[in-house]
């Protein structure tokens, strides 16, 4: 018996492996923002172009409001080109994708527009403003607003095709009103 | 260029350390020296490799080579010189080469040592090192390249972590890692006696002084981490239980009470188990503390960034615990003591006791660290583990831990008579009773304070005992008195050492008490020219400065301290990196051995009007770093090579 039970001691590892191996499944960085579900903060801004442009005009739409910078890399520099991407595949379904740049010099960033041929409206928080009221901790992260102006996923770190993808499908096929 | 060669001898590296572990291995099974031979070239192969790798990736730092995808994200065109080299290891993956550096130089380290010596065991902890070894170079190959090419190549980097320009940075890291890895070394000598068989006391010798400078370095990174906290920080604390200064503590809770437990396996040839469950958990400690920090599971301040890295880690981990628990089954009935405990008011009890209240200390620790991803495993809700839980458990154990060091080293092995602890303890006792007193009288109120001033004074007096009874005995035997106590210590370095290292945590003990208990501050808003005070000191405004640094921009306070008398003009400045968003707070701060003042800039009006501060006069905390200076003097005695007693 006693020779059986013995190798039973290696098994006592196995409860913490496993607790950190589900470590993965989550993320400690998905702070639940409280914002989720609440109404979207509305903000009017110039873009870069100098054309105006506000959330409430586009009331209806599902809107993707993304906070970068210039000096953040990599991060905002792997997912420009998915924004981008995204942003022509679904522009002409009802999708817009807002770029705000936050803590930034203009030249840089219409130096990072330019090189990653960004077509989307971006323009830039000079005070500060948004990016506070939609409590953005780093960048680059993400906001998902549904068609009735209302926040309903936030993303951090750098935006995929899967992620904009799955959030956008599953906004569009929702009704528009209630 | 750099990236490809870089790259190139890292997977050289790699593919020598696996050969030279597999062939460690064969040859110390079939006994062909010559096997054995080959291996250690290969080891030495892979350090040459490994430091060109490092020497590669420093030059590639100092000449702004932005090719290399690292240099560019941890360096730019302002860093300053020094920085430069510090930014090396300043992120994950330079961080993993310091790491495969530091093992590669222990394991030259053990083929110096122990090539001659130990025939048996040597080859076999050669082989363990040399797998351990390639586990970090295949990280460095395929989860966290520190040379990936960077196209294109960016006019300029985004530069390194502001907070991590400081010079602790230099030699914490170093320190913490030396701890870290040198722990590889004792758990290498265990293996090897578990796969030989030869579970008996050679392998506690042979790695007893490896396990005291492991120790001493994590102690030290522990204490320059708390010092890094502490003046760069800006929340005047030195400690916050964060889930990564946990993981670097767990690993040195273990491994004190491994230094200790090996005492009685020496001495009375009990608790083989014991020993050889603390180095496996030593050392799956220092693994879980990098998987921990890199892997992203726990969010922390000092985190570094993820990947795929975690998940190799968390491989590794899990291969080397079953390995590791799977020869402990096999060597069961081996492992089983020969003595037995003949007392409980003995120096082994005193010693296990020491050892249940680590591992305890080491197990609150880690349940509280891991807690929050236990509760959203079970319950799906995200909670956080604070301070308050960690002291609570801790500081009652502490404090034990603490009046055991004094019980430990002068109560009697196998059984304490009365006489015993009546020759040894009264005089302790007494003056620790006296000093409980004199600091109420003083007006020491808090339980707490008054508890550890006693139980320090406690112990201090036992050393004191100690000390003077074994000077007299050799004062007796002729000699005089300088010549008596040097004598002493350098005959029994190991014992002094661990007395001198002793009365370096009872200063620290000290340190961490005073300033729980008697710290102050405030925070307030000041106009020009306005003053505050606090604890007897006036605060003046005198207004702002901007000043423009090769790569951030700062703005300084002056604020001219008095207490009576004028002391001087503090400076605490908050600077602007373009790469960060939130200024970093840079404190001023000048030390006492009473008190420490401590000014943190906050808010300001940007003419310069006024300026809202963080005020903090700390108590004793600079005992802290002087009882780190005192341990490592502690230290340096234990590991003198150990003279011929007698004569």
């Amino acid at each position: 018996m006693k020779r059986i039970w013995r190798w039973l001691i290696p098994l006592a590892a196995v409860p913490v492996l496993a607790l950190l191996a589900y470590g993965f499944r989550v993320s400690p960085r998905d702070i639940p923002s409280p914002l989720v579900g609440r109404p979207a903060p509305a903000f009017a801004l110039d873009t870069l172009d100098g054309a105006p442009w506000s959330l409430e005009a586009h009331r209806g739409k599902v809107v993707v409001v993304n906070f970068w910078a210039s000096w953040c890399y990599p991060a905002c520099y792997e997912e420009a080109p998915v924004l981008e991407r995204n942003w022509r595949g679904y522009r002409d379904r009802g999708v817009v994708v807002m770029g705000v740049d936050i803590q930034d010099k203009r030249e840089a960033a219409q130096k990072f527009v330019g090189d990653l041929g960004l077509t989307f409206p971006v323009a830039q928080d000079p005070k500060g403003t948004v990016s506070v009221d939609y409590g953005v901790y780093g960048v680059p992260e993400t906001f998902f607003v549904d068609r009735r102006g209302r926040i309903r996923m936030k993303h951090v770190g750098a935006v995929t095709d899967e992620v904009f993808r799955a959030t956008v499908d599953g906004l569009l096929a929702e009704p528009a009103s209630p | 260029m750099t990236p490809e060669l870089g790259y190139g001898m890292t997977l050289v590296a790699l593919g020598l350390a696996v050969y030279g572990g597999v062939a460690a291995g064969v040859g110390a099974r079939t006994g062909r020296l010559a096997l054995i031979e080959s291996a250690q070239h290969a080891a030495l192969g892979v350090f040459a490799l490994v430091t060109s790798c490092f020497v590669l990736l420093t030059y590639a730092f100092l000449t702004f080579d932005f090719s290399v995808r690292y240099v560019a994200t941890n360096t730019n065109l302002g860093t300053p010189f020094y920085y430069r080299i510090t930014g090396v290891w300043g992120a994950l993956e330079g961080s993993i080469i310091l790491w495969a550096w530091m093992l590669s130089v222990y394991t030259i380290i053990l083929i110096a040592r122990h090539r001659l010596g130990a025939r048996e065991l040597y080859p076999w902890a050669l082989a363990t090192m040399l797998c351990i070894l390639a586990f970090f170079l295949l990280v460095m190959t395929v989860a966290v390249p520190p040379f990936q090419r960077q196209t294109p190549v960016p006019a300029d980097g985004r530069g390194l972590n502001p907070l991590l320009e400081d010079t602790g940075m230099i030699t914490h890291p170093v320190a913490l890692y030396l701890g870290f890895t040198g722990f590889t070394v004792p758990f290498a000598f265990a293996m090897a006696a578990l796969i030989t068989g030869r579970i008996g006391d050679t392998w506690l010798v042979l790695t007893r002084r490896w396990t005291i400078v492991a120790w001493y370095f994590l102690s030290l990174g522990l204490l320059i981490g708390g010092w890094w906290s502490y003046h760069v920080l800006g929340w005047g604390g030195y400690w916050a239980w964060d889930p990564v200064e946990n993981a670097a503590f767990m690993p040195w809770l273990t491994g004190t009470a491994f230094l200790h437990s090996v005492m009685i396996q020496e001495r009375r040839r009990m608790l083989r188990l014991w020993n050889i469950s603390l180095v496996i958990l030593t050392f799956g400690l220092t693994l879980f503390g990098t998987f921990l920090t890199r892997s992203g599971v726990i969010a922390s301040v000092h985190a570094f960034s993820q990947g795929s890295i975690g998940i190799l880690f968390l491989s590794f981990l899990a291969l080397v615990l079953l390995t590791a628990l799977g020869l402990v089954a096999w060597r069961w009935d081996a492992l089983r003591s020969e003595g037995e405990l003949d007392a409980v008011v003995s120096r082994e009890s005193v010693f296990l006791l020491n050892n249940v209240m680590l591992v305890a200390a080491a197990f609150t620790v880690f349940f509280g660290t891991v807690f929050p991803l236990l509760s959203e495993a079970v319950r799906g809700v995200k909670v956080s583990v604070g301070a308050p839980f960690f002291n609570q458990v801790n500081i009652p154990l502490f404090l034990s831990l603490v009046f055991l060091m004094g019980v430990g080293p002068l109560i009697a092995w196998r059984r304490a008579s009365l006489d015993n602890l009546k020759r040894n303890f009264l005089w302790p006792v007494a003056l620790g009773i006296v000093a409980a007193a004199a600091a109420f009288a003083l007006g020491v109120r808090s339980l707490l304070a008054a508890l550890t001033f006693a139980t320090t004074v406690f112990v201090a007096v036992t050393i004191a005992v100690d000390f003077t009874r074994a000077t007299r005995a050799r004062l007796r035997m002729g000699e005089s008195l300088l010549p008596a106590m040097g004598g002493l210590l350098l005959r029994h370095n190991r014992r002094y050492g661990g007395f001198v290292v002793h009365l370096g945590i009872l200063i620290i003990a000290l340190g961490v008490m005073g300033s729980h208990a008697w710290s102050v501050q405030t925070e307030t808003t000041l106009h020009r020219g306005e003053a505050a005070e606090l604890a007897g000191y006036r605060f003046r405004f005198d207004g702002l400065s901007a000043v423009e640094e090769s790569n951030h921009f700062k703005v300084v306070g002056a604020f001219t301290v008095s207490n009576g008398r004028p002391l001087g003009v503090l400076r605490p400045a908050k600077k602007f990196y373009p790469q960060e968003q939130a200024p970093i707070a840079y404190v001023d701060y000048r030390l006492g051995l009473r008190e420490d003042l401590y000014v943190v800039l906050g808010d300001f009006a940007s003419d310069g009007s006024q300026a809202t501060i963080k005020l903090q006069v700390n108590r004793l905390v600079s005992w802290i770093w002087i009882g780190g200076v005192v341990l490592t003097l502690g230290a340096l005695l234990a590991i003198l090579p150990e003279r011929h007693k007698g004569a």
